[in-house]
């Protein structure tokens, strides 16, 4: 008990996962949705945390281009946290939707956050979503 | 919509939603909250450390036990406890689960500068779980985990000669044993779940800090602080019963937040009558290894018994009454033997046996 202080320093991206223990992120990536030529479109960073990437082709980050607006009752509306939840779990979920989904949402027990805050103050499935934005979701039904 | 300025220090953003106040809160003010509140925990009433403490902290690479690893050296430092703090892994000899987890532990081991040991079930049992699934199948083999790791915990502490077991187990874990006492109706358990420390005569004392911490905080807390822990599931079957107590406390807490300490609440306002108390069995030692038990042999002698006969899930229903003797041949499990325990005065009488409750490290 010398050494430790508050800044203890660690070498880890604080989502339980090595990158060991990640499937190598070239030989999985799955083709994205490609959106049409010409459309307007925003790129999100995605990570998995919490074991949860083990849903996701066992691969814990993933870019992905999303149109910017879509259609709905015949006028755009940017698009939210809930086309995107949506758009995973038809186009990136791999295994195990119901470990996932619920609803429109996610399971109770994933965390998520959008640029490091926690969705709740952002709206949850409202939120609309900003190019660049990073979306984090962390199991917590894990052991463990 | 407008960044949230966070409600404690009204200046920096909100980065979290606590669950259990509602309450807003950036980044330096949530570590602050967290930390402070576990302190509270600690020292609330007479305090569960006593100076000069060696205290085993229950580490399984897990998020819990890892942040409860790092929040301990924080607070053993900032607020003097000076405890003497230990890592304590249990290997339970599960090829692809374990194995991972453990080199966590020994990545925190670095990271914390605190000293490791790992006791693993085919040192202590002479079998690992791989080959006990392979015995006796999957379905119940997390009975002899369980009961195989709790004694397991308790020699590792008495091994490291420490006098306190401390594990990651959180308000949300608490809140899932009260439900699961409530609805197998095991009053005994009930009443001694939601307790921060327990300890009885010829057990070592163990505590949870994290009792009042959400299992949301604490991944939050790991994610801020970029803490290294490793997130993974058993591979064999995982503890159904669990699991539907976790999904249903879960959507409580999605529709009400406070769901967990509530039900926590009411664990701790269950008070067993005298009379049920006395129906219960009285604590005596193991004839054969001298761990606590309620009957002639502890339960992890009867689960071992069973084993070496060669029985499958029979193993489960071996009797604990035995003789002293085992059966020639058969591995035994060492004689127990507690540090310290000459010097130990504190008695408290819980008429049941604590060798069978099924803690798990996390």
């Amino acid at each position: 008990m010398t050494t430790v202080s508050d800044d203890i320093v660690t070498s880890s991206n604080g989502l339980g996962y090595t990158s060991a223990s990640a499937a190598h992120p070239e030989s999985l990536v799955k083709p994205p949705a490609a959106p049409t030529a010409g459309e307007d479109t925003i790129e999100i960073h995605l990570e998995f945390g919490g074991g949860l990437h083990l849903l996701f082709s066992s691969q814990p980050r993933h870019t992905i281009r999303l149109p910017r607006f879509v259609t709905e009752s015949n006028t755009p509306q940017p698009t939210t946290m809930r086309h995107l939840v949506k758009w995973m779990k038809e186009n990136l979920l791999s295994e195990r939707e119901e470990m996932f989904g619920d609803g429109d949402g996610v399971r109770p027990g994933i965390l998520v956050l959008v640029n490091d805050a926690d969705w709740e103050l952002e709206g949850e499935l409202e939120y609309e979503l900003r190019d660049r934005d990073e979306i984090v979701f962390i199991s917590t039904l894990h052991g463990g | 919509m407008p960044p949230t300025p966070c409600s404690l220090c009204h200046t920096a953003r909100a980065l979290v939603k606590r669950p259990k106040t509602g309450q807003q809160v950036c980044k330096d003010c949530f570590f602050e909250v967290f930390e402070t509140e576990v302190h509270n925990t600690i020292v609330e009433g007479e305090g569960i450390f006593n100076r000069g403490e060696r205290v085993a902290i229950g580490a399984s690479g897990g998020k819990d036990s890892t942040v409860l690893a790092h929040v301990l050296s924080v607070l053993n430092k900032r607020y003097d406890y000076g405890l003497d703090l230990y890592l304590l892994s249990i290997d339970e000899g599960i090829t692809g689960y374990r194995d991972d987890s453990l080199e966590t532990v020994k990545q925190n081991q670095v990271e914390y500068g605190l000293p490791l040991k790992i006791l693993s079930y085919n040192e202590l049992y002479g079998w690992t779980m791989d080959k006990i699934v392979e015995q006796v199948g999957r379905r119940n083999n997390c009975t002899f985990c369980g009961v195989f790791r709790r004694q397991a915990l308790d020699r590792g502490a008495a091994q490291l000669g420490v006098d306190h077991i401390v594990t990651g187990h959180n308000a949300d874990d608490i809140a899932e044993t009260v439900l699961m006492n409530i609805m197998r109706g095991d009053i005994a358990r009930l009443g001694r779940c939601t307790a921060v420390t327990t300890q009885s005569e010829d057990t070592i004392k163990r505590s949870k800090p994290f009792k009042y911490a959400y299992e949301k905080e604490i991944v939050m807390y790991a994610y801020f602080k970029k803490l290294t822990y490793f997130s993974t599931e058993c591979i064999y079957s995982p503890d159904a019963y669990r699991g539907h107590a976790r999904v249903f406390l879960k959507d409580l807490e999605a529709v009400r937040p406070s769901a967990i300490i509530d039900i926590i609440h009411s664990g701790e306002s269950f008070v067993l009558e005298q009379s049920v108390q006395k129906g219960m069995k009285a604590m005596q030692t193991c004839l054969r290894c001298g761990y606590i038990s309620s009957n002639d042999l502890c339960k992890a002698c009867a689960l071992l018994e069973g084993l070496e006969a060669g029985l499958d899930r029979g193993a489960l229903r071996q009797t604990q009454d035995s003789g002293i003797a085992a059966p020639e041949g058969h591995r035994t499990i060492p004689k127990y033997e507690r540090y310290g325990a000459q010097t130990q005065t504190q008695v408290s009488s819980e008429g049941i046996e604590k060798a069978v409750q099924a803690i798990e490290i996390r």
